[in-house]
């Protein structure tokens, strides 16, 4: 409806106009909010990684230099090689894990309630209470080690946590203990809406039961595969709360994560030009994944 | 599966059935133990835990690492245990999660139901911001609360939790408006009904599990934060999380371990409570949460 100024004095007129505009009011500060908070930030801080920017920002255009320096940093090779080892082992864990769980939980047993609740607990608690946890049964010292020795094998060693090399791992071992639950629920979501119609065929057909997964029910879940590996691969490449629990991205930067290595650019190396190209290069990567899928979806949505 | 092929199958296998409760089992243990060795850490004296076993139950039971943890235990310089991080948190999260509920609730309903052109590109533009990683708004954002006088306090990260969590809630109740029809709407304005009335008496009322549903995904999410906590708080102003990292990763004196337990299962106690009450309604968030638009 077109705003009716034409008589100034009418208050009707305004208020009617004020009365068909309440749907775009009353979103309009969310979409200002989102413009600024996302999209803004996100335009601001592509461009300080392309400045000179230390401690404070500076606005001269200096082009590409900061990715250059990024690029040949040591400690964000091996941020990225962190990040490479920790989403593969913790994507194939999460859903070998959740896979298998949900296949068990689906022959109709009579406590599935119970259980699916036991294996999903973890996911509502912070990434910080999980890594306390860990970080105690990982003990070097005190924790598993000393289980297994107290058993009597006195020679046993498990000091992942402290291990340069082994540390990493230990995220891992936390990151799918609190994620894996997640992926069952989504696929025994997806288990649950096959239809039984070509269960029953295969039946008929004579297949067994383990040629009836294989052959029918995992490949028809494929979309399921790709929300979780989306979902997965999202967490991982966000995963900063874990790390610094653990391991601090310790011993020295051995477990540093492009998150992690962002934060301490920006907020204890003052470093921000750094910092701002690191969170670039992350936001491309979600990016990649993230774009791609959500266009599919919606697509396959249109399409139904 | 289906009905069918487990009659067939399954009951025949019983041996089979035994395995599978078996792993099934093993399984129960391998989440429940973290927990199981959180409680009975917190449960035991220092002296104990250095000698005694550690998988065991505390041969004496004391709770004196509970209330060093919530009255005494240091948190940097400051010596006064969580209990005020606690309600800092509270406090955080209460505001930031009625307000995102309540404008996620109003977004959605007016972008399905009032359908004005660019809806659908503004419903777009908030979904992709809930993917970002949020390491890339980060900086700009201290400076802002700074600028707004807002940096290291609580109404800040309520801001901040709030900006953050539109484009969730707006995807819950959007997905839970676009299966209501139409005519309920229509019906309702050929009586007279308002936008503001409408939804007030009509839509808000049915959207009532999907309120739940948002209410736990923002307060679970919130709760749990910890990136936000850490890059926009300082002094006693922090949330939990940060607070319970800051004991767990402090180096100076004796590391005390029970503390440490008593502490963690102190800052996830809200959420696990939640969960238990109501996770019906947590799995529900998480599968929507998980991007299917």
């Amino acid at each position: 409806m077109e705003p009716d100024f034409s008589r100034p004095d009418s208050a009707f007129a305004v208020s009617r106009w004020f009365q068909a505009n309440l749907p775009r009011i009353v979103v309009a500060p969310s979409f200002v909010a989102v413009m600024v908070f996302v999209y803004g930030f996100i335009v601001w801080t592509a461009y300080i990684s392309m400045t000179r920017s230390k401690l404070l920002p500076r606005y001269d255009f200096e082009g590409f230099f900061q990715y250059g320096r990024l690029w040949s940093m040591d400690r964000w090779q091996v941020a990225l090689e962190n990040l490479f080892v920790f989403s593969g082992l913790f994507i194939f864990f999460c859903m070998a894990l959740g896979l298998l769980l949900a296949i068990l939980l689906d022959q109709r047993i009579r406590v599935e309630g119970a259980l699916r609740t036991i294996y999903l607990y973890p996911m509502a608690l912070s990434f910080v209470v999980t890594g306390t946890a860990w970080k105690w049964i990982l003990n070097p010292g005190l924790g598993i080690e000393k289980v297994v020795q107290d058993l009597g094998f006195t020679d046993f060693q498990f000091n992942w946590l402290v291990d340069p090399d082994l540390a990493i791992y230990t995220i891992v071992i936390a990151g799918v203990w609190q994620s894996s639950g997640f992926v069952m629920a989504m696929f025994l979501a997806g288990l649950r809406s096959i239809d039984q119609e070509i269960l029953k065929a295969a039946y008929m057909d004579g297949a067994s039961l383990p040629k009836i997964y294989l052959r029918i029910i995992i490949p028809s879940m494929r979309p399921v595969f790709l929300s979780a590996f989306v979902v997965l691969a999202h967490l991982a490449i966000k995963s900063f709360d874990l790390v610094i629990v653990l391991t601090r991205g310790g011993p020295g930067y051995a477990t540093d994560m492009p998150a992690t290595f962002m934060y301490a650019m920006a907020f204890q190396r003052g470093r921000i030009g750094l910092a701002a190209a690191s969170a670039t290069i992350m936001l491309m990567t979600v990016m990649a994944i993230m774009v791609p899928y959500l266009y599919s979806e919606l697509r396959r949505k249109r399409d139904e | 599966m289906s009905a069918i092929l487990h009659d067939r199958f399954i009951n025949r296998m019983t041996l089979g059935r035994w395995v599978l409760f078996a792993v099934l089992g093993l399984f129960v243990l391998y989440y429940l133990t973290p927990f199981y060795v959180m409680t009975i850490t917190s449960l035991k004296s220092l002296d104990e835990i250095r000698d005694g076993a550690f998988m065991g139950l505390p041969q004496s039971v004391t709770f004196d690492a509970w209330g060093k943890a919530w009255n005494t235990a240091c948190v940097g310089i400051q010596c006064d245990g969580l209990k005020g991080y606690f309600w800092n948190s509270v406090r955080m999260a209460i505001p930031a999660v009625l307000i995102s509920t309540l404008i996620g609730a109003i977004n959605g309903y007016a972008l399905t139901k009032w359908r004005f052109p660019g809806a659908n590109l503004i419903f777009a533009l908030m979904l992709f911001g809930c993917f970002i990683p949020f390491q890339v708004v980060i900086m700009p954002m201290a400076r802002l609360l700074g600028l707004m006088g807002l940096a290291g306090s609580i109404p800040g990260l309520v801001l901040v939790h709030v900006v953050y969590g539109i484009g969730f809630t707006t995807l819950f109740f959007r997905n839970f408006f676009i299966t209501v029809p139409d005519e309920l709407v229509k019906a309702a304005t050929m009586d007279g009904a308002g936008f503001m009335t409408i939804f007030w008496r009509i839509l808000l009322p049915i959207s009532l599990p999907t309120v739940v549903v948002t209410v736990i995904w923002q307060f679970t999410q919130i709760w749990n934060d910890f990136l936000f906590g850490v890059s926009f708080s300082a002094g006693g102003g922090q949330p939990i999380t940060v607070a319970l990292n800051n004991i767990v990763n402090s180096s100076t004196g004796v590391k005390e371990y029970n503390l440490d337990m008593a502490a963690a299962i102190i800052a996830g106690l809200p959420t696990l409570l939640v969960y238990v009450v109501a996770g019906r309604y947590f799995v529900r968030g998480l599968t929507a949460g998980s991007v299917k638009g």
